[in-house]
């Protein structure tokens, strides 16, 4: 059977080579979407397409994007936590594809929590 | 003017906790009764589901996960197969499983994947299995009469896979087979990984070529993309 393999090498070789190398700390923020059954069922999936692509689009460099599972929070999914490097973590609730791309420009590269979208401090469960 | 007398700060801060806790309980309760009034309607198509089970994987420090999906139209049969490494679960666990009142997490008190797929299996005629063995790993198959009328669309496998790369591909490796009748293919990000050396697998551009290959290889063999 076909085995997938990816050609272009050089190519991707030559893109990665301008990227921050993320693994060695040096990322400006970590954007995290939860990835829970409610979140799956809520779009965290598209959320996660969205901002992949927005990163892209906008050739931000320093971004780490990766999941975690659920938030424990069902009836507030989809759900994001930005963190600033050196910062505490902000968690937002009730997400869709747009209100990402907001956070994204005014969190992220702007750093100004989006407030409307940010979960109230305090009414987070802690375990 | 006398000041009011002051609550009891440690007691009414666990009052306010406890309300919290009941108000929780509550919602998600009525968000249970929400999925099992409408199971079809939670996780809309199979790829979904996929991503679903294999999140159990990974919670179950699982660090290779199989995905495997066999449409065979010509026995009017589709099999989803996930296989993980993790930490599996003795004949107790896997009995409660299925039960969406049992979850091991402790962020919620109910658990629904497992038994939303095995719903969606029942409701095309279909088959659910759980194969696990404490400390080697968690086989979850599920199968489906192909063109039930009730049978969930596979949905979107690509966007699924490269979910998974972007969030956990540079700890888990994923393997992803897909068949249609007598075409397939496997993609393995081991073999990927190989390839691009320095480059991290999670990396925009890498994810990029994947998604386009895989597009590429799901349209060959006669798959939706
Ligand atoms: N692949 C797996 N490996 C080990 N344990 C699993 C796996 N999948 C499910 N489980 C166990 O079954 C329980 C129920 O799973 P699930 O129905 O997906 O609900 P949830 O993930 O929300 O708890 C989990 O909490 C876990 O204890
Ligand atoms: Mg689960």
């Amino acid at each position: 059977m076909k085995k997938l393999k990816i050609g272009d090498l050089e190519k991707i070789r030559e893109k990665a080579r301008r990227t921050a190398n993320l693994r060695q700390g040096k990322a400006r923020a970590k954007i995290t979407v939860h990835m829970g059954t409610c979140g799956i069922a809520a779009g965290a999936r598209e959320i996660l397409t969205a901002l992949m692509k927005e990163i892209e689009k906008k050739k931000i460099k320093d971004v780490i994007v990766t999941t975690s599972g659920c938030a424990g929070l069902c009836s507030r999914e989809p759900m994001a936590t930005v963190e600033i490097t050196g910062k505490a973590p902000v968690k937002y609730v009730d997400l869709d594809a747009a209100k990402m791309k907001k956070i994204l420009v005014n969190h992220v590269l702007k750093g100004t929590v989006v407030k409307e979208y940010a979960l109230a401090i305090g009414s987070e469960r802690t375990y | 003017m006398a000041n009011p007398p002051k609550a009891d700060d440690t007691a009414s801060k666990a009052i306010l906790r406890l309300l919290r806790d009941c108000f929780e309980i509550y919602r998600e309760t009525q968000r249970y009764c929400d999925i099992t009034n409408g199971v079809r309607n939670i996780l809309q198509d199979l790829s979904l589901h996929i991503l679903d089970i294999v999140e159990n994987s990974i919670d179950a420090g699982a660090k290779k996960i199989e995905i495997i999906i066999k449409e065979n139209v010509k026995q009017n049969m589709l099999v989803l197969k996930i296989k993980d490494n993790g930490k599996g679960m003795d004949k107790n666990t896997i009995a409660k499983a299925l039960d969406p009142f049992y979850t091991t997490k402790k962020t919620r008190r109910i658990g629904l994947g497992l038994s939303m797929l095995a719903q969606a299996t029942k409701e095309a005629d279909g088959t659910f299995q759980i194969k696990s063995q404490k400390g080697k790993g968690t086989t979850v198959i599920a199968k489906f009469v192909y063109d039930h009328i009730d049978r969930k669309p596979i949905g979107n496998m690509t966007e699924t896979i490269i979910a998974l790369i972007a969030g956990k591909g540079m700890d888990v490796d994923f393997i992803y087979e897909h068949h249609k009748n007598s075409h397939g293919f496997v993609f393995d990000t081991r073999t990927i990984k190989k390839e691009i050396k320095d480059i991290p697998i999670n990396n925009g551009e890498v994810l990029n070529i994947l998604r386009e290959n895989i597009i590429k290889e799901l349209k060959r063999i006669g798959a939706r993309p």
